[in-house]
């Protein structure tokens, strides 16, 4: 009975294992093949690959869509890293009855739907345009400006300055540090794991944002990573093995974080539940 | 005194950008919201009409289509993918079991790819001429080619195993972190009781991941009831409406149709009362013992 239940546990988790992995296994192998053989099927690895390559660079804009959502990835993941960790650092290091009202209404956000955020948000771009060109429709700052925050990470960051040691903040107070100080000299780089894992999900999330850049962004030269994937995917006569190249590379940033920092990457990605 | 309401007023400075910022882009333009669904009119030329816009959702058959896909979504594919990973993660908490960081990569894969390229992926995967009809007829799985992204009843299927397949891992690492805290000595009285291992699934595994089963069911929820890049990608929202989904729709009439940002925004309240509904509801039948 015990010896049928492990073969069938083995059987189940090896159909799942295949199942997961197959896509993955059909665009590396697709990456080198000719178009044709992509969509004959073939799942034998062919010698295209190079010229697959050289045809995604000569004839698709990715590097600079990939400069773009470089851009816009980086500098979301700075300032969302900053910003929540001051906020969660604050809430729990300063707690008050009032700062505990406005910690719950700011968790709130993260119900909110983005489908219903869309609309005022462009409008709001919108009139930002009339003043400020350069923050407004179709730039890239207005891309990552509402996402330089979320309650999500706040909320991160405080359930790990829960287990900040607080001797260590009036050390530093002795010391002569100021608030700041202690933030910057010694949160910051005792909790350099919780800023990892923050900062995978972060700039995952954000490289990966479809959305929001689909709206906000409108010339062909602001195009991001998922955008260009996209209009590939819908063309009439798609040449499948270029986009299977371009969907590697694209891939690869995040896949290589995920083999090499897996610890953190599951953490960013499970927040605070444990 | 004096340096206990210095440090105080340093901790309203620590918490300020972070509130300013999610007022101004979360709560500002959701107030905005409100206001638009009470106006009509094309672009900028808007009017307040009451609540006529609501009114139209009733009458609208392209938000019933789009309503009622995002309920099949919904209802058919969270309880297919919570079920499947809790069965994953109570196989791969076996302590004699091998190869399980193996396993448990492989199945947390799909989690790396961008909800974009998967869905490209999927279309392809799944065209009528693409690989997974040539294997299923290949192997005389199925008689002839089903018609995966162009039939109405087949083109919703795709839609619930796409997403099944891009988020079963993601959920199923959250229940193997939860068993792996349940004490193990548990499983060994319900052994010696002689419990069978449903009875053992059903009575201690299910109860004591309550909690976390609650919190996955509910985030999946929210997602779902939001679901947009896996329609657009994969079906377009197609063949006709008949995989639309309600974010797709709201994207359509702001953005794709001449645009209509208060009936969109009218819309769009709809998705945040089904979450604020469902939400509600998953609590009560999770019972509040547990938090």
């Amino acid at each position: 009975m015990t010896k049928f239940k492990r073969i069938f546990a083995y059987v189940f988790l090896t159909i799942a294992s295949i199942i997961s992995i197959f896509p993955f296994l059909w665009m590396l192998i697709s990456m080198t093949n000719k178009s044709i053989d992509v969509t004959r099927g073939s799942m034998l690895p062919g010698t295209q690959l190079l010229e697959n390559i050289k045809n995604l660079f000569q004839t698709v804009d990715i590097v600079p869509a990939m400069v773009n959502s470089g851009i816009i990835a980086l500098v979301t993941t700075v300032l969302a890293l900053l910003i929540a960790s001051l906020a969660g650092y604050g809430f729990e290091m300063f707690k008050s009855k009032k700062k505990d009202i406005i910690f719950n209404i700011l968790l709130l956000s993260m119900m909110i739907p983005f489908a219903v955020l869309m609309v005022p948000l462009y409008r709001m771009f919108g009139s930002i345009s009339q003043v400020m060109p350069f923050i407004g429709i179709d730039t890239l700052a207005a891309a990552f400006l509402p996402t330089i925050t979320t309650a999500f990470l706040i909320f991160f960051f405080r359930q790990s300055a829960k287990m900040f040691p607080k001797e260590m903040i009036e050390a530093g107070r002795i010391d002569g540090l100021g608030e700041f100080g202690i933030f910057f000299r010694i949160f910051m780089p005792t909790m350099k794991t919780t800023y990892a894992a923050a900062a995978i999900i972060t700039f995952m999330n954000s490289w990966n944002n479809y959305l929001w850049p689909l709206v906000i962004l409108q010339s062909p030269d602001k195009q991001t990573i998922p955008l260009l994937i996209s209009n590939l995917g819908a063309g009439y006569s798609p040449d499948y093995g270029v986009i299977m190249t371009a969907i590697v590379i694209t891939t690869l940033p995040t896949a290589l974080v995920f083999f090499f920092m897996q610890k953190h990457f599951v953490e960013g990605m499970m927040g605070s539940v444990k | 005194m004096s340096n206990r309401m210095k440090i105080n007023a340093t901790g309203w400075f620590f918490i300020a950008i972070a509130t300013v910022v999610i007022t101004l882009f979360y709560f500002y333009p959701m107030a905005q919201a409100l206001i638009l669904s009470f106006q009509s009119g094309l672009g900028a030329n808007l009017s307040f009409v009451g609540f006529d816009n609501y009114i139209r959702l009733f009458h609208d058959p392209t938000f019933i289509t789009a309503i009622t896909n995002t309920f099949i979504y919904l209802l058919v594919q969270v309880p297919v993918m919570i079920v499947l990973g809790l069965f994953l993660s109570v196989l791969l908490n076996d302590k004699k079991l091998k190869f399980k960081g193996l396993f448990r990569t492989a199945i947390f894969l799909p989690v790396i790819t961008s909800l974009v390229a998967y869905s490209v992926i999927f279309k392809y995967l799944f065209a009528t001429d693409g690989v997974l009809n040539q294997f299923l007829v290949k192997f005389s799985i199925i008689p002839e080619a089903i018609e995966w992204l162009t039939d109405p009843f087949w083109a919703k299927v795709t839609i619930i195993i796409a997403i099944t397949w891009r988020w079963t891992g993601y959920n199923m690492i959250f229940y193997l972190s939860a068993l792996q805290n349940v004490d193990q000595s548990i499983y060994e009285a319900a052994r010696i009781d002689g419990a069978s291992a449903f009875k053992v699934f059903t009575r201690i595994t299910i109860p004591m991941l309550k909690p976390i089963i609650l919190f996955t069911s509910i985030t999946s929820t929210i997602g779902t009831l939001q679901i947009f890049d896996e329609i657009m990608n994969i079906t377009g929202g197609g063949p006709g409406n008949a995989t639309t989904s309600i974010s797709q729709y709201i994207y359509n009439l702001s953005f794709k149709y001449t645009p209509d940002f208060g009936y969109a925004t009218a819309v769009s309240f709809v998705i945040v009362i089904l979450i604020i509904l469902f939400t509600a509801l998953q609590f009560r039948v999770a019972g509040d013992k547990n938090d």
